[in-house]
């Protein structure tokens, strides 16, 4: 298989915390990755070392771009540098920009991707016009795909909180990544509207190519969706493999049950 | 209908009121005939006073609530902002625009000298206020320094023209770009701030620059200013103090539709949607790629550069200049139209700048209580109005190639 990603000993101290601690993990292409843990494991600040918003303390992050097989490291680089590489992320607390319309909140994704300065912005030329056209047309195409369209020009915060949880999706997916890192999607789902992100999930892998590394507490959502499957204990990693394997290791069992004890 | 319950709420008020109030509005000891004076009528006017505004108060306050039940309730209220339902309205807009427009454009020939001097410190704020909305409206950085970036222009020009004998017209861009060099200069050391402590250090800014031209003799004379700045000429004619005046007015209202359509045109661009997502969510905002740093410096530079130009102008206008001009207070001052006249808004802005600095003229005789009904108006404003005079309206983009492309 061809990895996209590959974190190497990745390590993480906040003062004398040692939060992550000698991590690997690897997502192939259109694969679907999960990381699990108990609360407080260390997931989200994973997610947070991968995409520059924490630098990470020691380890490497090397990401493999479209069809080279030579890494490229990326630790400590700016968030919004990530990005422009090609990893695409939604937070656990939605993180919507409330007083935008649903279409220019996708049309954010797409700002890394344009290229009008604020010369461009006041002239208005040929290129700016045909610009901001493209990224409208696109943005709203992104928009049916995931099934927001008819919300296009509806505020961020009037929407149901599920179509908030899709629309942070989409704003990803703008940013045209190869990599889409989930933090918790299905957080305060229904069981129907996890149904749908199951699919929604599994048809942005397979229509459009996009491999997916998420963290999830929803076990059906997990083991249904992942091939893979990552567990990190207190910073570090305890198991991984296929849910099959997952599900059945009682080192899992422990961390996240207890251990049985004999009365 | 007025309830019982209201009339007493009311009543309870104004006893309360009239109670606070006793001891200085009723008791006065005259020291000299050692009496003390008990002056019931104004206990009277305190009660029936404080019933009045209670009475309104209450009503407001229960059309608000009701404005919001209804809001969170999802019915369509029919209450679209007024400015969006005129600005809907081609019919009313246009004839609308063109009145605005002839009425601007023949201003200072149907009135004084005095007025069109009144207008022109108007216009000036206009370009100020529209600055200050591109870092607080739209990119919500709370400057609290901005008259800083006005002294720079102002000072730009009377120090040009002494030592350099640079006219208008060339100190104008030189003034833009010096101001875009100080607000970058101030925007990296801040970059890292947000909220209150922005506030501060932006606050700190300002009285920096201020001190500066006021102690740096060799520099900027001091407290004394500079005096005998010339002002515009048109085309190397030097006009008379009357026709400058109007001359003044007329370039005033020239940058200022410039500005306008500079800040229009950057709202509805990439740079301007970045700016708005840095305010509503800068984590977020940087996950999706947008540089936070750059997006800031572009924000606080392009404000700095009218608020410069601005100064350039000020100069002009009145022929001389010292730090006295550009205390705190024009920062608050500047800070008040934009959020008075509403974040964001241009049309909201040049209202504001109009009503705050216009009002205060025309009432001249009412002077002394300027600062009360100033205090007043901000108070209820925030309450009722939050949103400014006239709320921004954020555009709605049109879909209709896109949707027939999908057909086909």
């Amino acid at each position: 298989m061809e990895p996209v990603l590959k974190v190497q000993n990745l390590g993480m101290n906040f003062g004398g915390l040692r939060a992550l601690d000698d991590l690997d993990l690897d997502v192939d292409k259109n694969e679907i990755v999960a990381l699990i843990g108990p609360n407080g494991a260390g997931k989200t600040t994973f997610f947070n070392c991968i995409t520059g918003i924490y630098p990470p303390t020691d380890g490497d992050v090397l990401i493999f771009t479209h069809g080279s097989d030579r890494p490229e490291r990326i630790n400590g680089i700016k968030p919004n540098r990530v990005t422009e590489k090609g990893l695409a992320r939604t937070f656990q607390n939605i993180r919507l920009f409330p007083n935008m319309t649903v279409l220019e909140n996708v049309m954010i994704g797409r700002h890394c991707r344009m290229h009008a300065g604020v010369l461009g912005a006041i002239l208005r030329g040929k290129s700016t016009i045909k610009e901001e056209k493209k990224a409208v047309e696109d943005s709203y195409a992104i928009l049916e795909k995931i099934g927001l369209a008819q919300f296009v020009d509806e505020f961020a915060k009037n929407l149901p909180y599920g179509a908030q949880r899709r629309l942070e999706i989409a704003r990803a997916m703008a940013t045209e990544p190869f990599l889409l890192l989930l933090d918790e999607p299905a957080a305060g789902m229904n069981p129907n509207e996890t149904q749908e992100l199951d699919e929604l999930i599994k048809q942005i892998r397979d229509e459009e190519g996009i491999s997916i590394l998420l963290i999830e507490h929803d076990m059906k959502l997990v083991m249904s969706l992942s091939d893979r499957i990552f567990v990190v204990d207190y910073g570090k990693k305890i198991a991984q493999g296929t849910p099959e394997e997952v599900r059945n290791n009682p080192v899992v069992i422990k961390a996240y049950l207890g251990e049985e004890v004999d009365a | 209908m007025i309830k019982f319950n209201e009339i007493k709420r009311a009543f309870l008020v104004s006893i309360w009121f009239m109670f606070l109030t006793f001891p200085i509005m009723v008791i006065r000891v005259n020291p000299v005939e050692r009496i003390v004076e008990w002056r019931w009528k104004n206990m009277i006017l305190v009660g029936i006073g404080s019933f009045l505004l209670s009475f309104v108060w209450n009503y407001l306050m229960k059309r608000k609530e009701l404005g919001v039940k209804k809001t969170e309730a999802g019915e369509e209220t029919g209450t679209i902002p007024l400015a969006q339902r005129i600005l809907g309205e081609k019919r009313i807009y246009i004839p609308g625009l063109v009145a605005i427009g002839v009425f601007t454009m023949v201003f200072p020939l149907i009135f004084s000298m005095y007025q069109t001097t009144i207008m022109t410190t108007a216009l000036i704020y206009v370009m100020l206020g529209l600055g200050l909305n591109i870092v607080v409206g739209l990119a919500g950085l709370l400057d609290l320094g901005y008259v800083a970036f006005y002294a720079v222009g102002a000072y730009a020009y009377a120090l040009l023209n002494y030592h350099f004998g640079l006219g208008f017209w060339m100190a104008l861009p030189i003034g833009g770009v010096l101001g875009a060099i100080f607000g970058i200069l101030l925007g990296f050391p801040v970059l890292r701030l947000r909220g209150d402590y922005l506030a501060i250090v932006t606050l700190g800014f300002g009285e920096i620059i201020r001190i500066i031209l006021e102690n740096w003799n060799e520099f900027s004379f001091g407290p004394s200013g500079i005096a005998n700045i010339p002002r515009p000429s048109l085309f190397g004619i030097d006009l008379s103090v009357h026709s400058s005046i109007i001359y003044i007015y007329y370039i005033m209202i020239a940058l200022c539709l410039f500005t306008v359509f500079v800040v229009n045109r950057l709202q509805d661009s990439r740079i301007g949607r970045a700016w708005i997502a840095l305010r509503e969510d800068e984590v977020a905002c940087e996950a999706m790629g947008i540089d936070k740093a750059k997006t800031k410096l572009t924000a606080f530079s392009l404000g700095a550069t009218w608020a410069s130009m601005a100064g350039v102008m000020f100069a002009a206008k009145t022929t001389f200049v010292n730090p006295a001009s550009f205390t705190i207070w024009e920062s608050i001052m500047i800070l008040c139209i934009v959020v008075l006249g509403g974040m964001g808004s241009i049309i909201g802005v040049i209202a504001g700048a109009l009503v705050l600095i216009l009002t205060p003229e025309y009432l001249r005789a009412f002077s002394e209580y300027r600062m009360l009904a100033f205090g007043t108006m901000l108070v209820v404003m925030m309450i009722f109005r939050p949103g400014g005079f006239i709320p921004n309206v954020r555009r709605v983009y049109k879909f209709e190639g896109v949707k027939s492309a999908d057909k086909s």
